[in-house]
């Protein structure tokens, strides 16, 4: 079994209280670092961590908060980032249900190493039992003066507060979730600046994901070259994935990154394979905006290496042969499945969350929705099919935020991989209303690239 | 700063967007605007029909940018190379968006007010497809009145948000906004409530579109049928100077607009009084005709003298259809 950090004690009864907390070497890493770092060491072993956002787009996280503006008189902020809203990613809730205060400790860490006085934790507003655990949590953690004025007596002071969201998916792109944390419509901002200038209320802001906060307790508390340890190059440390679909057993794991995908899938530790004895058809590695890969591009890239749970392996390939590891969300399709009908579902997601603000995405996501809807109920025409790969270049790369690209690529990636079953939608209009397409070649192991 | 627009240069202050470097240039290079207006704070960014490709970031950082930008909403770096008509990738992308811009568009241009001085007509016209590949139901709306002088139209809304920086920016106090998300958006008073201030008027003149149309001309006449005619008078409203074009029909003023430039942009903002008030001749100073571009619709029928295109006067077959049309058209 792998090493686990965040959820090291997850199974531990009571883990969700202070007292249990602390007794299991909670909060640790507030009195290492508050009594014995200074905030641009705390900076500086974050660094060495290698440690990358884990919202999706995997940047540095030790870079993002050393480009914190700091001009002197002005407030700074820390947001975590609790949204959590990607269809297949349930990792930041099981997070905070189960061990709120480790959460609550990254942010006094957090906080302390950017110089924020006032930090937010922004929920979704459909999580509204997290939003108690984490008041509960956060009270309690008053009470024992690990949060309010001077913390443990070392003169630094920090408020915390839970703030929830109308529960939008558009919220958890960063400008749009300040604005709304701000009391105003969820609408993502024009950057530059970007929040590491002019953030919350105009002040230099960080805003990290729930698994990147918590991911600096256990780098504070064995230092960030132990951390870098862990992993495969320029992927390091541990990931949260949560894992759905026709799996065997199904939930939120803790993987070393670096882990073969093979192993994921099919492994005893894991999620011990397809669910019913069925074959593996295709799999959505981190989330739905991520592109979907049939079986055999998943497992094995072009070259036939084994394909890897990391930054770098998922991506390998790039938008031809590969995917991203995004937020984790882990979505796995048996044989059953039918990818028109996947495609469209994840279609009207982004038509429904798409904020209306820019024209491509607004209009685009609409039409996408109506022609996939179309191809799915038997009345397509195959030069549908072309139309979606021309409307979704047509959008992505064109719009404000990355909602766009993100409803761009699961339909430009279906139709790239999955074309032959979108054409028999087509053909078999009739038949595709009635049964699946089953399995065709996706799951047939890869041939040799001939250079 | 030197900025670089299609291998055009130019000298600006620090802090210019390219949009604005690009007007300082003119012609064809100037990316078309439907949502930014120079006149409104935080505007633009959001219709995408001015994208641009930035080739070369900076003298000091020559890397090109990875995405094409919003060239209203993006400044200048010394150095910077842009290219806007130069590039396939930018001709194309443009394309996209007036695509996607008139998918909802209910395109009952023989019946709106603003026909023939619409910008996404011009936009259309210029930079569009001549087909739709869109075969679905488009969005609809109930029309409502927003006041006893302003009707909202939102099926032809293309959501620029114009309005609603006026309502935020030169109103009193803002009563209207964005409703809903994605392409249920709509902007609303929400219980249709009455749009009741001095300057609420201006809405009418920054909508791009014929979504906010003036009640008090709506179905008058056709715009190109009306003579624009420059006049002022002196309005007691201390935040408004009186400076307005009046529409003439024959003798009797049947609109009264802002000036506006040739970015369709208003020179000065007017109050409700000057706008909806004041129709007679004997309110007004007049100053002379307006000019119009004679690109503009409206100036067709104001042509006096005989102006050929280059591309006429270097064809004698068009020269001579072109002789023979002037005359015929004088004689009547």
């Amino acid at each position: 079994m792998a090493r686990k950090l965040l959820l090291e004690h997850i199974n531990v009864p009571g883990i969700n209280t202070f007292d249990v907390y602390r007794s299991k070497g909670g909060y640790a890493a507030v009195e290492k670092a508050l009594k014995t770092l200074t905030p641009e060491e705390i900076v500086e072993e974050v660094k060495k961590s290698g440690l990358r956002g884990r919202g999706g787009a995997g940047f540095p996280t030790g870079m993002k908060w050393s480009f914190l503006a700091k001009p002197e008189g002005v407030s700074r902020y820390l947001v975590c980032n609790g949204d959590e809203s990607e269809p297949g990613t349930f990792k930041d809730r099981f997070l905070m249900t189960h061990i709120p205060h480790l959460l609550i400790e990254g942010m006094i860490v957090s906080s302390f190493a950017l110089g924020a006085n006032t930090s937010y934790i922004y929920l979704r507003g459909e999580m509204m039992p997290q939003i108690r655990i984490l008041e509960k949590a956060i009270a309690e953690a008053k009470a024992k003066g690990f949060l309010g004025k001077n913390i443990l007596g070392t003169g630094y002071d920090l408020e915390l507060y839970v703030q929830p969201g109308g529960g939008a998916y558009i919220c958890g792109e960063e400008t749009a979730l300040l604005e709304s944390l701000e009391g105003k419509r969820g609408n993502p901002r024009i950057k530059p600046p970007f929040p590491a200038i002019a953030g919350l209320y105009g002040c230099p802001t960080v805003v990290n994901n729930v698994e990147s906060i918590a991911a600096v307790v256990p780098i504070i508390n064995d230092g960030g070259e132990e951390y870098a340890k862990i992993g495969i190059g320029r992927s390091t440390g541990t990931k949260l994935i949560s894992a759905g679909g026709n799996l065997k057993r199904p939930g939120v794991y803790e993987i070393e990154l670096g882990l073969s995908a093979e192993e994921f899938v099919y492994g005893d530790d894991y999620c011990r394979g397809i669910a019913n004895g069925k074959r593996l058809k295709a799999v959505v590695a981190g989330g739905s905006s991520v592109p979907i890969l049939p079986a055999n591009l998943f497992l094995k890239t072009v070259n036939n290496e084994a394909r890897l749970m990391s930054y770098e392996s998922l991506s390998d390939g790039g938008f031809v042969s590969g995917t991203m590891l995004g937020s984790g969300g882990f979505i796995a399709y048996d044989e059953d499945q039918c990818i028109v009908r996947n495609t469209w579902n994840f279609s009207r997601f982004y038509h429904h969350e798409s904020c209306g603000q820019c024209s491509p995405c607004r209009e685009g996501t609409g039409w996408m929705e109506k022609v996939l809807h179309r191809l799915e109920y038997g009345h397509g025409k195959l030069s549908d099919i072309d139309l979606l790969v021309d409307v979704s270049k047509k959008i992505e790369g064109n719009t404000i935020c990355p909602l766009g690209d993100a409803a761009a690529w699961p339909v430009a990636s279906a139709i790239r991989h999955f074309r032959d079953e979108f054409e028999w939608h087509v053909t078999n209009a009739h038949e595709a209303t009635t049964r699946n397409y089953g399995i065709a070649n996706y799951a047939d192991p890869l041939n040799a690239v001939v250079a | 700063m030197k900025v670089t627009i299609d291998s055009i240069s130019i000298e600006v202050e620090p802090g210019t967007t390219i949009l604005n470097a690009a007007r300082m240039i003119g012609g064809d290079i100037v990316p078309p605007a439907m949502c930014y207006y120079s006149k409104l704070e935080g505007s633009g960014g959001k219709c995408r029909t001015c994208l641009v490709k930035v080739s070369k970031g900076s003298e000091k950082d020559p890397r090109p940018m990875p995405k094409l930008v919003a060239s209203c909403r993006t400044t200048v770096m010394d150095g910077m190379e842009v290219q806007n008509i130069s590039s396939p990738e930018v001709i194309e992308a443009r394309k996209g968006v007036v695509e996607m811009l008139l998918i909802n568009h209910p395109l009952d241009c023989p019946v709106c007010d603003q026909a023939g001085e619409c910008h996404l007509q011009d936009l259309g016209y210029e930079h569009g497809a001549a087909k739709t590949r869109y075969e679905f139901d488009r969005r609809t709306f109930e029309r409502i009145d927003i006041g006893d002088k302003i009707q909202l139209h939102m099926t032809r809304c293309i959501l620029c948000y114009r309005c609603v920086f006026v309502a935020d920016q030169i109103t009193d106090h803002r009563i209207h906004g964005i409703l809903n998300r994605g392409d249920h958006s709509e902007i609303s008073t929400y219980i249709t409530a009455a749009v009741d201030n001095d300057f609420s008027g201006n809405v009418i003149d920054v909508c791009p579109v014929g979504a906010l149309t003036d009640k008090t001309f709506r179905f008058k006449n056709r715009v190109w049928f009306t003579k624009p005619v420059e006049a002022h008078r002196d309005c007691d409203h201390e935040k408004c100077n009186g400076k307005v074009t009046l529409w003439y029909k024959g003798e009797d003023v049947i609109r009264v607009t802002a000036r506006k430039d040739e970015y369709g942009e208003v020179e000065e903002f007017i109050c409700n009084t000057c706008r909806f008030d004041k129709k007679k001749t004997a309110d007004w100073v007049i100053e002379g005709p307006r000019k119009v571009s004679n690109k503009s619709v409206i100036s067709s029928n104001h042509y006096d003298t005989l102006k050929p295109l280059p591309v006429v006067k270097t064809n004698p077959l068009l020269q001579q259809a072109n002789k023979e049309q002037f005359e015929r058209e004088t004689r009547l």
